[in-house]
C-alpha cells in the first residue's frame, strides 16, 4: 500500500504536526528494527560489557571460583562468601577507610576546593582565570601512571624527596618516605583531589558565570560586598550543579581505585589505605600467595556494584534527567 | 526638562575601597598561584629529571655531589624496540577506540534523538545509570568474558584476553554509555528541516543519517574523539588488568613494568619515558585549550 502525499499531509508534515494516523503496525514494526539497526553495535557492546558481566558477577560470588579450582566446574557455595566477606577481621577498617576517603576526598576538593577555585577565577580577568583553570586540568590530562610518579618524587624519602628538601621537619616531614611512613592519607587525598577538583571546577565556572550579571550588579549597588553576594547570591543560584557534582563524585570515589593502587597498594603495612574497591580488586586479581580469589573479589565488587547502581538511579532520579528525553517529533512521516 | 541618566555607581570612590579591592585581588593570586604550585613542582621535576643523571628534590646533581650532571642519556630508550612496540600498542587501543566510539556512539545516539521505536525509554535510562555508574568494578566479570570471547575460533586470537583487540573493546564498551549520551545531546540540537525534507523525498534513514546529520554534528564528534583519544591513549587499569608481559603492553603499563620491575628503579630514565608518553598530550593542551576545558564538564557544550 503505497502513502498518498497528498497536500494535507505535506502541509501537516511542513509544520511538524504529527500524522493523520499513528502509522500501520508494518510501519512501526519497520521502524523499530530501523532503530534497532542504528542501535546494534552499541548494544552488542552494552550486553558484552555491562549486562553480562554484571549477572556474572551474581553468578560468581555464589562459587567459590579461584586460580586453584579453575579446570575443575563451578561449585556453588551458597551465601559463604557473603558470609566471609562480613566475619573478615579487617572488614571494620576497609569500611571506615572508604567512608574516610570518599567523604574527605569529596569535601576538601571534589567540592570545597573546586568551588573555591570557581569563584577565585570568576573574580579576576578573564584571561587569567582561563590560565589557573587550564593548569589545574593538567593532572586530569597526564596518564595516572606518569602523575603518580611525580607525587612518588614529591614525597620520596631524603635526599631524593621534593617536600623533604624544600621544608625540612614542616608538617611531619620527617626525612622519610612521606606515603609509605608518615603520612599515607595524606598523599592519597592529595594525588586524587588534585584531579577530582578540576571537573567540579569547570561545572562551577559555567554555572556561576551564566549568573545574570545586573543581579550582581543591583547587590553592588546596594552595597553588599563579596561574601554577601557569594553567600546570599551566587551559592543559591548554582546549587543544582553543587548537588550534582556531590552525588556525581561520591559514586566516582567509592567505584575507582587506580591511583591509589598504583601509590600505596593499600598499604603500608596491613589495609592502612586500602578501600572496598581495592580489596575487590586485589582478591581478584592480585591476591597473597599467587590464589586469584575471583569468586571471593566478585563477593566484594557485587556489594559495591549493588551499592554504586542505587545511588546512580538515585541521582538520575534526583535530578529529573528523564525530562531531558524528548519525544522524537517526525515518526509518522 | 531633560533627564540624566543615572549610571550605577559601582565602586565608592574612596581610597580604602581601593586598596580594599587590590588587597583582594593580590589574595586571589597568591592563592591560585599556591594552589597551582604542586602541579608545577612535579611537572618541573619530570623535565629536569629527563635531561639530568640524577635529581635531590628538584636539583640535578653530578657524580661529585654538585649541582649539575646534566645528560641526555635517559633518552637512550629510543633507540630500544620495545618501547615502539608499546607506542603502537597504546596508538592502535586509542584510534581503536576513537573509531568504535564514534561510530558506535553517533549511530545509537541518531537512533535515540530522532526515531520511535519500542524500547527507546529503557535503553535510554539505562545508559544514563550506567553513565554515572564507574564500571571499574566489573572488570572481575569482564575477565571472564575476555576468556570466553579468547575461545572463539579464528578472532578469538584478537578480540580475547591478553591481546590489543580484546583490552581496546573493553575500552570501547566503558566509554559507549557517555559517547552516546553526548552524541544523542548533539543531535537534540539539530534543526529538524533538513532531515525531513530528505525524509519526504524517499531518502533512506541511513542516507539522512550519514549524508545530513552526521556533516553538522562534526563538531561534537571531533570533541568526543579528542576525549576518549586521550582516555585511551591514558588507559591504564584495563590493560593492565587484562595482559600479561610485555608483548601487548601499553605506554602506561610498560613504564609501570620499568618502575617495579628494575631494582633500584632508575627514576631519571622513568621520567624520560613518562614525558616522552605525554608528547601528543601536551600538543593537545596547546592548541585545544577552550575544546579541552569543555569536553571535560561533560562535553555538553561541544565546540
Amino acid at each position: 500500500m503505497a502513502q498518498s502525499l497528498d497536500k494535507d499531509t505535506l502541509a501537516r508534515a511542513a509544520i511538524g504536526a504529527p500524522g493523520p494516523q499513528r502509522g500501520t503496525l508494518g510501519r512501526r514494526v519497520r521502524n523499530t528494527f530501523t532503530a534497532y539497526g542504528f542501535l546494534g553495535p552499541a548494544m552488542g557492546l552494552v550486553l558484552f560489557f555491562f549486562v553480562i558481566p554484571g549477572i556474572l558477577l551474581v553468578v560468581l560470588s555464589l562459587t567459590d571460583l579461584s586460580s586453584a579450582n579453575f579446570s575443575d566446574p563451578w561449585t556453588f557455595i551458597g551465601l559463604d562468601n557473603f558470609e566471609r566477606l562480613f566475619a573478615d577481621p579487617f572488614f571494620p577498617k576497609i569500611l571506615r577507610n572508604t567512608v574516610f576517603y570518599v567523604f574527605t576526598t569529596l569535601i576538601f576538593f571534589n567540592l570545597g576546593l573546586a568551588l573555591v577555585l570557581a569563584l577565585v577565577t570568576t573574580n579576576i580577568p578573564r584571561r587569567s582565570g582561563f590560565f589557573f583553570r587550564l593548569i589545574w586540568l593538567l593532572p586530569r590530562l597526564t596518564p595516572s601512571v606518569v602523575y603518580i610518579l611525580m607525587w612518588k618524587r614529591i614525597g620520596q624519602a631524603d635526599p631524593f624527596g621534593i617536600y623533604n628538601q624544600l621544608f625540612p621537619e614542616f608538617l611531619g616531614a620527617s626525612g622519610g618516605n612521606l606515603f609509605l611512613g608518615g603520612s599515607p592519607w595524606t598523599f592519597v587525598i592529595l594525588t586524587n583531589g588534585f584531579v577530582g577538583a578540576s571537573f567540579g571546577m569547570i561545572i562551577f565556572t559555567s554555572a556561576l558565570e551564566s549568573i545574570p550579571k545586573d543581579l550582581i550588579t543591583a547587590a553592588k549597588v546596594d552595597g553588599a560586598n563579596v561574601w554577601r553576594i557569594i553567600r546570599d547570591i551566587k551559592l543559591p543560584m548554582i546549587k543544582w550543579p553543587l548537588l550534582f557534582i556531590a552525588t556525581y563524585q561520591t559514586l566516582s570515589l567509592l567505584t575507582s581505585f587506580e591511583y591509589i593502587l598504583l601509590l600505596t597498594e593499600g598499604g603500608p603495612g596491613l589495609f592502612t589505605t586500602e578501600v572496598w574497591a581495592l580489596t575487590a580488586y586485589k582478591r581478584a586479581f592480585a591476591s597473597y600467595f599467587g590464589n586469584s580469589q575471583w569468586a571471593f573479589g566478585a563477593t566484594w565488587a557485587i556489594v559495591l556494584v549493588t551499592v554504586a547502581l542505587l545511588l546512580a538511579v538515585i541521582y538520575v532520579k534526583l535530578f529529573k534527567f528523564n525530562e531531558l528525553i524528548e519525544e522524537p517529533r517526525i515518526e509518522n512521516l | 526638562m531633560t533627564t540624566t541618566e543615572i549610571e550605577p555607581q559601582l565602586q565608592p570612590a574612596g581610597p580604602l575601597h581601593k586598596t580594599r579591592e587590590k588587597m583582594g585581588r593580590r589574595f586571589a593570586y597568591g592563592f591560585l598561584i599556591l594552589s597551582i604550585t604542586p602541579i608545577l613542582i612535579g611537572y618541573t621535576w619530570l623535565v629536569i629529571a629527563t635531561i639530568s643523571t640524577r635529581t635531590e628534590g628538584l636539583l640535578p646533581r653530578n657524580a661529585q655531589g654538585g649541582i649539575g650532571g646534566f645528560t641526555l642519556r635517559n633518552w637512550d630508550f629510543v633507540t630500544d624496540s620495545a618501547i615502539w612496540n608499546a607506542m603502537l600498542n597504546s596508538l592502535l587501543i586509542a584510534v581503536a577506540m576513537v573509531i568504535g566510539v564514534g561510530i558506535a556512539s553517533t549511530a545509537g545516539g541518531y537512533a535515540l534523538s530522532r526515531m520511535k521505536f519500542a524500547g527507546r525509554k529503557t535503553f535510554l535510562s539505562m545508559t544514563l545509570v550506567l553513565h554515572a555508574f564507574k564500571a571499574e568494578m566489573l572488570l572481575i566479570a569482564i575477565f571472564f568474558v575476555l576468556r570466553f570471547l579468547g575461545d572463539i575460533p579464528v578472532i578469538g586470537n584478537y578480540i580475547g584476553f591478553n591481546t590489543v583487540g580484546g583490552v581496546a573493546l573493553v575500552m570501547i564498551a566503558l566509554e559507549l554509555p557517555l559517547g552516546i549520551w553526548l552524541m544523542k545531546g548533539f543531535f537534540d540540537n539539530l534543526p529538524w528541516d533538513m532531515e525531513r525534507a530528505a525524509l519526504i523525498d524517499g531518502a533512506s534513514r541511513f542516507r539522512v543519517w550519514w549524508q545530513i546529520m552526521l556533516p553538522q554534528v562534526r563538531p561534537g564528534l571531533a570533541a568526543l574523539s579528542l576525549f576518549t583519544f586521550i582516555a585511551g591513549w591514558n588507559a591504564y587499569l584495563v590493560p593492565f588488568t587484562f595482559t600479561v608481559g610485555t608483548k601487548v603492553a601499553n605506554m602506561p603499563v610498560f613504564l609501570n613494568q620499568l618502575i617495579s620491575d628494575t631494582a633500584p628503579t632508575n627514576w631519571n630514565a622513568v621520567a624520560a619515558v613518562g614525558l616522552f608518553q605525554m608528547i601528543p598530550l601536551l600538543i593537545f593542551f596547546i592548541f585545544t585549550q577552550e575544546l579541552l576545558l569543555n569536553i571535560y564538564a561533560g562535553g555538553s557544550k561541544g565546540t
